[in-house]
């Protein structure tokens, strides 16, 4: 143990002020042996968020009632760290990386505070394989050898955090292993320090991840298989979007879709500073629900990450940073990890809270001044990387990055969507007039972006068809005329507009109800497949530019309105229901008949 | 002996500090007036030597000299299951009915610990009001949390009496923060009927502020007692913005940096850590929250009500003296109400959308347009609609409100009018 030693000398809700002997470090974490009323001791963990002299200020993760000055305060010399290893998928954590399935277990309905149990499971068996050789040269992030986890291989590596190389001393032969077993030895050549391995590896969460050859510009897509996002406004892997707005305009709802049908090897929720009832809905759901792609149950492709907005403020503040490190650790294995943070205005929260308590000089709207770079650095830690293991060969991994922002009174000038936006490379904004008029997925067809569509347009054409960007983008902006000549239409009336005017104003509604919006209710609407995406995106093109020589208004709305109810039949008919083709069929009549 | 400090340092507004060592952070302190009053506070910082309290009947009157004394344990609540029922108590737990102190209680901690949310359960059951805005549109759901948004002069404290006398719960729990006194007598009077099952907590507008912000943790930690016990509990709050306007004085008060409109920066977490406590606890009780917030001028993006709107599960949105079924929401509502009756969520649909074209009518016809004959139904419906269905009055149990809402659409339109499948109106339709 190290010679400091710190004692408390001031409590501000959930600030604790310290004085200390020795040298201590930021960030380093630290523990409060306390006393409760009923003579319990107790500790409490706590971060150190700021030095000044022979003081410092730590964020406690846990209330602090109780707490007196002078209670003696333990330094640990450890960042704030998370445990790595096999075991994490498929499990219910919360921001410091404490199991909370194992803790209603120990604990009971309540969570109690200054009980915290390690991440990975010690009981549990793994089946491990070495892949490295013996005398082999090895740096940070190589494999030793691997374990299956869930659908994967999962890579037990040199820890990410030794500099230069390592020699491999000694190999554990093939066999069922607990994760604190020792898997191997090696040597450091740097320092000549021997150091014997297990499966579990510490690591600081807010330090990024770089263990990987380099960085990949993102040029595939990440397909949500919602509609409007996939065309319109489409993600790349390994990049970063961000989703605002006001409640009640279907975050959730966008959230849950993404989670389960997202193109991912590995998805992490990180549930920061929102209602618990959510997170209880995907606990629940996911291991009822079937993987398309694996045909295995999506709990085991998923970590939740559950911070929820009744738990301590400082480990939700901790919660986004322990989630996104999970997902970089699987990026190292080769994997595509998406990581749902919702909500990030809840964690920037977190940070003004304590910004506040230690009194530093606010920015706008009381938020600390360093938050657009706090929140740059958070979505900087998603990427496309190239992996290159001796053993293993060479291999892509990404973490594609979607935060939630829950703007307050829906209005996106505020400080967290704003430095946001300056950072994300698209951004999906939820609208109230959308959802009040049931639009949903409310996402703005005219305000959101993405500025990935051009840079990966090659990939696109492949998944989907040739022309398919510029298809899009041709009905894009047939969707903005013809919503301007629907405000038009508000003012002058129906009667006063031409034709041609108003049939583009039926298109452009046309293409918002088959295309835009879905019905994530609906089990098939939920989640259409690429080949029918692109095929619906065809026929909604050339139902717009088909001419149906109209005569009359009447005769426009009308056959409109009957091409719309068919089209949005099928939207929601199985692909192998036999009404599928028939519908299809009336569809193409319309195209080929006269009007 | 504990030792009795005495010398105040300063006072500002509800918060006084004065030196003392081996504080905790939080506990409770008694102080005794030089008039003979005595009081309680309540720790809110330390640093170094100088502890820092909130005094729960405010510092009118303490002076520099008055005895402070450190009880050594932090606030809490006198309980007992049997003997809490039909009373009435002020915002620190003291009995204001004028009976007798409560005997043989158990002292438990208030602002307990977050409940483990891989504990909880997908919400199933409905909780019946009476009231068919809410039973049949908007459904309360069994731990649900739910503001009722609304402006002053609304009937909003009306409103949660009439819930509080009809609703289908074991234990009702009453807070009442910054009441009119005339409220509080309102209440008083109104909840006889049920005051065996009825417990309140009461702030009145009269009352020092601290008090207010100690009534939602009263409140709650009483509730938590009987869900554990396997009672189904209804906490009322009226109204959380008053409740967020005391965390703002005591916070300005302390010289905290303000965050938005002068309320702390940690509004979300404490009105989230408040709300959060409503639970379904698998195999016992549960704790459904219904919390009147007032919109200082009907701007719902007034921190208070935006801050709520995302931490509970939709709102009732009280305007015109009736629950507003379009801005209204219950998010939960379709967990419960496909099991209910087959025709429940479609006829509540069909009834709304009906509902709105009649006010779509009643634009036009104000504007000179003409209007047809089946404008005229509608019209006619939509009146109905108000009197039988909005009303608050309205006190029917669910079936009889979804045979109500059949009979009303029968009235004044054709089945295929009402726009609801054949194969509902067949069983259905009022012949």
């Amino acid at each position: 143990m190290s010679d400091k030693q710190g004692s408390v000398f001031g409590v501000s809700g959930n600030m604790v002020s310290v004085r200390f002997t020795g040298d201590v470090r930021m960030n380093e974490v630290a523990y409060i042996d306390m006393t409760d009323d009923q003579g319990e001791s107790i500790n409490l963990k706590a971060e150190v968020i700021r030095i000044r002299g022979r003081e410092c200020d730590m964020q406690v993760f846990e209330d602090t009632r109780g707490v007196r000055v002078g209670t003696p305060v333990s330094f640990t010399d450890e960042l704030l760290a998370i445990e790595l290893g096999p075991g994490l998928l498929s499990t219910t954590y919360d921001g410091l990386g404490n199991p909370l399935g194992a803790l209603a277990e120990k604990c009971g309905y309540y969570l109690q505070r200054g009980v915290y149990l390690p991440t990975l499971d010690r009981t549990t068996k793994w089946a491990w394989t070495p892949v490295a050789r013996i005398g082999q040269h090895l740096k940070a992030g190589d494999a030793l050898g691997t374990v299956p986890e869930s659908m994967y291989t999962h890579r037990i590596m040199v820890p990410f955090g030794i500099v230069g190389a390592v020699e491999v001393l000694e190999l554990a032969s093939p066999g069922d292993m607990t994760v604190a077993q020792t898997v191997a030895k090696v040597k450091l050549l740097a320092t000549g320090e021997i150091r014997e391995l297990t499966m579990v590896m510490p690591w600081a969460v807010k330090r990024p991840i770089t263990a990987y050859a380099e960085r990949l510009l993102p040029e595939t897509p990440l397909t949500t298989r919602i509609r409007i996002v996939d065309a319109f406004f489409p993600v790349a892997e390994g990049g970063t979007a961000c989703v605002p707005g006001p409640f009640g305009s279907g975050k959730t709802v966008f959230q849950q879709g993404v989670s389960k049908f997202a193109e991912a090897d590995v998805v992490i929720v990180a549930a920061c500073g929102e209602r618990a009832g959510e997170v209880v809905e995907t606990l629940r759901e996911f291991p009822e629900l079937t993987d398309p792609r694996t045909g295995e149950s999506l709990m085991k492709r998923t970590i939740i990450i559950c911070n929820t907005s009744s738990m301590p403020v400082a480990a939700r503040e901790a919660s986004v940073y322990t989630a996104v490190t999970l997902a970089e650790y699987y990026r190292q294995m080769g994997l595509r990890t998406l990581l749902l943070a919702d909500s990030t205005s809840r964690w920037a929260q977190a940070l003004r809270e304590m910004s506040g308590r230690l009194e530093e000089i606010p920015g706008e709207e009381a938020f600390p001044a360093y938050l657009s770079s706090l929140i740059a650095a958070f979505y900087e830690r998603a990427g496309l990387v190239r992996i290159e293991d001796p053993n293993l060969g060479t291999q892509t991994g990404s973490v594609t990055t979607i935060g939630t922002v829950s703007p307050a009174g829906g209005n996106f000038e505020e400080p967290v969507t704003q430095s946001t936006l300056a950072v994300v490379g698209c951004f999906l904004g939820l609208t109230y007039a959308r959802s009040y008029a049931k639009r949903f997925p409310a996402i703005s067809p005219t305000d959101s972006w993405s500025k990935y569509i051009d840079r990966m347009r090659p990939a696109l054409e492949k998944l989907y068809f040739v022309g398919w960007v510029d298809t899009v983008k041709r009905l894009a902006l047939y969707y903005v005329e013809g919503q301007r000549v629907g405000d038009q239409m508000k003012v002058v009336g129906e009667e006063d507009l031409s034709l041609p005017d108003f049939v583009r104003f039926l298109g452009s509604e046309f293409i918002d109800s088959v295309f835009l919006q879905q019905n994530a209710f609906n089990a098939v609407d939920a989640s259409p497949e690429a080949d029918r995406t692109a095929l619906s995106l065809q026929l909604t093109a050339r139902i717009v530019d088909h001419d149906f020589a109209f005569t009359n208004k009447v005769q426009a709305r009308d056959a409109f309105t009957e091409i719309t109810a068919t089209f949005r039949d099928w939207n929601i008919t199985a692909t192998d229901a036999p009404e599928y083709l028939q519908l299809l069929d009336r569809l193409e009549s319309r195209l080929s008949g006269a009007a | 002996m504990r030792k009795v400090y005495t010398h105040i340092d300063q006072i500002v507004g509800p918060v006084v500090s004065l030196h003392a060592e081996g504080i905790a952070y939080g506990e409770l302190a008694r102080i005794r007036l030089k008039d003979g009053n005595t009081t309680y506070a309540q720790v809110i910082k330390l640093l170094g030597d100088l502890v820092t309290l909130q005094v729960f009947a405010g510092s009118k009157g303490i002076s520099t000299g008055d005895e402070v004394e450190f009880l050594g344990r932090q606030v809490q609540l006198g309980f007992s299951a049997e003997n809490l029922l039909g009373r009435t108590f002020s915002g620190v737990g003291e009995p204001i009915d004028g009976r007798p102190p409560l005997q043989q209680t158990k002292d438990i901690d208030i602002g307990g610990p977050s409940f483990n949310p891989a504990n909880r359960i997908i919400p199933s059951e409905l909780i019946q009001t009476g009231i068919p805005m809410i039973d049949m549109f908007n459904t309360l759901v069994k731990s649900q949390k739910l503001p009722i948004f609304s402006v002053a002069g609304e009937p909003y404290n009306e409103l949660l009496a009439r819930i509080a006398l009809q609703a289908r719960a074991d234990v009702i729990v009453l807070g009442g923060m910054g009441l009119k006194y005339d409220d509080y007598l309102f209440f008083k009077k109104q909840l006889v009927p049920s005051k065996e099952r009825t417990i309140m907590f009461i702030h009145t507008a009269a009352d020092p502020v601290v008090e207010c912000m100690m009534v939602p943790d009263m409140a709650l930690a009483a509730a938590e007692q009987y869900a554990t016990a396997g009672k189904d509990v209804l906490v009322l709050l009226t109204d959380m913005t008053a409740y967020a306007d005391a965390m703002k004085e005591v916070a300005v008060a302390m010289e905290q940096i303000p965050a938005n409109r002068g309320y702390p920066g940690d509004l979300y977490s404490q009105l989230a850590s408040r709300y959060e406590k409503a639970v379904d606890i698998e195999g016992s009780g549960s704790i459904t929250l219904l919390a009147v917030t007032t919109m200082p001028g009907d701007d719902v993006t007034h921190p208070v009500p935006d801050n709520t709107g995302y931490i509970t599960e939709g709102q009732f949105y009280l305007k015109g003296g009736v629950i507003d079924p379009f801005g209204s929401l219950s998010r939960l509502k379709q967990l419960v109400n496909k099991n209910t009756r087959d025709d429940h969520a479609p006829l509540m649909t069909a009834m709304i959308q009906l509902f709105d074209a009649s006010r779509k009518v009643r634009q036009q016809q104000s504007m000179g347009f003409t209007i047809s004959a089946l404008d005229q139904a509608v019209l006619a419906y939509g009146a109905e609609f108000e009197v039988r269905m909005m009303d608050l009055k309205v006190n029917l149990p669910l079936e009889a409100q979804l045979d109500l809402g059949w009979q009303l659409l029968a009235k004044h339109f054709t089945p295929t009018q009402s726009g609801l499948p054949s194969k509902l109106t067949d069983v259905y339709w009022p012949s």
